[in-house]
């Protein structure tokens, strides 16, 4: 067995260690774990620029920056804290409980790809969230609107990875399936799909509770 | 019928926009390397197909230059103060929230009609790319509402697109070029080589402490590699498959599933998965780029272990 290719694990975590810039550290991983399997150089780059051509739809979301962009100009984020601070009884926690929840449903339904970070929270989320905090707590200081603004990405990450899993039609249990077919086991999407749903309510359990400390951590008055 | 390729030439001219007006921008001293590492995901975006897989490679090349050498920077494009946002923002109301709306709705809602209702047999979408390209739709519904409505200058798009874009930088990028990390990494035949490994370790006869080297193992490779698609299919066949499901006899749908969602437990933890954990930190200014993670690991541990435990459990019941 040729274990070197194992050295571009190894470049990944030390470059991450070193805080190096990502970009070259993914290439230079890339280069050597390609070369140290025997692969010709040439072939290695091809390889790499096949897979990246490959994965371009990837860089579709992007196209939604001028919207939000323009929306931002003319005030948007300013509008979303506005309307958080009317509403007496909002609080950050209780906020990003209800999108933990919009967001887990509508993956679970197969429609992921209508939220994220660059469609939802930072246009909209975010800004509610800190608006509601700022209500209980006054003006934030830098590090707890750090976490209130962190715990909104987290809150759509957990939601969409936790969700989607519920709807059968998608590339994870489709992933599944293959791979466990290559044995000779044949599952049903839907077999697989129903197991997505206990871990899918225990996160909301354990994500909403720590939304909800979030919320008693807010409003302990600051000295 | 509608492809996913009318949305990379949508996205290519928008990349393509971004490097133009990099190149025009005097106020960012490292113009000419903006203009280049957007101008070569334009490239990648419009003429991916054409220019061959080495060509593509000497791309990929290009843009991890540019971006490892420093030498991709931060534009100032014109924009509002935040005084005139907040007049803005008082004076047209929560109106300002329709154009918003536009794109999930017509993501959500048109996805829902398209998939339910014969309109789905037409043959108009590119099949399970409908989400994507009716939110491609969805943007250009958006844009023409709010030049309509608000008639702001015609290169306002392009401008606060690009705003937002320097302000995620090379992170943008990020994301695909771990996709293909994960591809050579396949092409090398890390997987089997850590598939043996693990096998060498794991304490022989305890359905608990394997089915927890299986949890683990792919929240630590998903955390490695960035993703759990890539995890997946080394530990169902160093641990998954043949210990726990045909040495033990366990249910292979649990196993499968939850043992995914176990390496989904790791994506929440690791820096590799960019496009969820670095790029929002970017998007949201934060000054720890690894503040997204921090806020994460709270909640993947307990749900990491509570994984372990269906499989252990659910799997052999």
């Amino acid at each position: 067995m040729n274990y070197w290719p194992l050295l571009g694990i190894l470049l990944v975590v030390a470059g991450f260690a070193l805080r190096l810039n990502p970009m070259l550290v993914v290439t230079a991983a890339a280069l050597a774990t390609g070369l140290l399997a025997g692969l010709d150089p040439l072939a290695v780059i091809a390889t790499f620029g096949k897979a990246f051509n490959d994965n371009r739809i990837i860089a579709i979301v992007w196209i939604v920056l001028p919207v939000i962009g323009m929306l931002e100009r003319f005030g948007l984020q300013q509008r979303a804290a506005a309307v958080i601070r009317s509403m007496q009884r909002a609080t950050t926690g209780k906020l990003l409980l209800l999108y933990l929840g919009y967001r887990q449903i509508t993956a679970a339904i197969g429609l992921h790809s209508t939220a994220g970070h660059a469609q939802t929270v930072r246009p909209l989320v975010a800004p509610m969230a800190l608006a509601a905090a700022e209500k209980e707590h006054g003006e934030l200081d830098e590090k707890t609107a750090e976490r209130v603004k962190a715990m909104a990405a987290a809150t759509d990450n957990v939601g969409v990875f936790f969700g989607e899993d519920i709807f059968f039609a998608i590339g994870s249990i489709v992933l599944i399936q293959a791979t466990l077919a290559t044995y000779g086991i044949d599952l049903a999407p839907l077999q697989l799909a129903v197991w997505a749903i206990p871990t899918a309510i225990l996160a909301f359990l354990v994500h909403g509770a720590r939304l909800l400390l979030l919320d008693r951590r807010l409003r302990k008055p600051r000295r | 019928m509608i492809t996913l390729h009318w949305l990379y030439v949508l996205a290519g001219a928008m990349f393509a926009g971004f490097a133009i007006l990099s190149a025009a921008d005097r106020s960012n001293g490292k113009r000419w390397g903006n203009a280049a590492f957007w101008g070569l995901m334009a490239l990648s975006l419009l003429a991916g197909d054409l220019i061959g897989d080495l060509g593509n490679g000497l791309l990929v090349l290009g843009l991890a230059a540019l971006a490892g050498f420093g030498l991709v920077g931060r534009g100032n494009p014109p924009t509002t103060s935040i005084e005139e946002r907040d007049a803005w923002s008082a004076k047209l109301g929560n109106r300002l929230f329709l154009p918003a709306l536009i794109i999930p709705v017509t993501a959500l809602f048109g996805t829902l009609l398209y998939t339910y209702t014969p309109l789905g047999a037409s043959g108009l979408f590119e099949a399970k790319r409908e989400t994507y390209i009716l939110l491609g739709l969805g943007v250009l519904l958006a844009l023409l509402t709010i030049f309509v409505w608000l008639r702001p200058p015609l290169l306002t798009p392009l401008q606060e697109g690009r705003r937002l874009i320097d302000s995620i930088g090379w992170a943008a990028v990020l994301p695909q070029m771990l996709a293909a990390l994960g591809v050579l990494f396949a092409a090398a035949g890390v997987g089997d080589i850590i598939g043996g490994l693990t096998r060498a370790v794991i304490p022989e006869g305890s359905i608990f402490l394997t089915a927890a080297v299986f949890g683990v193992g792919m929240a630590l490779f998903t955390m490695i590699m960035g993703n759990a698609f890539a995890a997946f299919p080394v530990m169902a066949a160093a641990v998954g498959v043949p210990l726990l499901i045909q040495d033990y006899g366990g249910d292979p749908a649990v196993i499968g599933a939850v043992g995914m969602l176990a390496g989904f437990c790791g994506t929440l933890m690791t820096p590799m998965a960019a496009n969820f954990n670095l790029v929002p930190a970017a998007l949201l200014e934060l000054k720890d780029q690894y503040g997204v993670i921090k806020a994460q690991v709270a909640t993947a541990l307990p749900l990491l272990v509570f994984n372990i435990l269906i499989i252990s459990v659910a799997a052999f019941r």
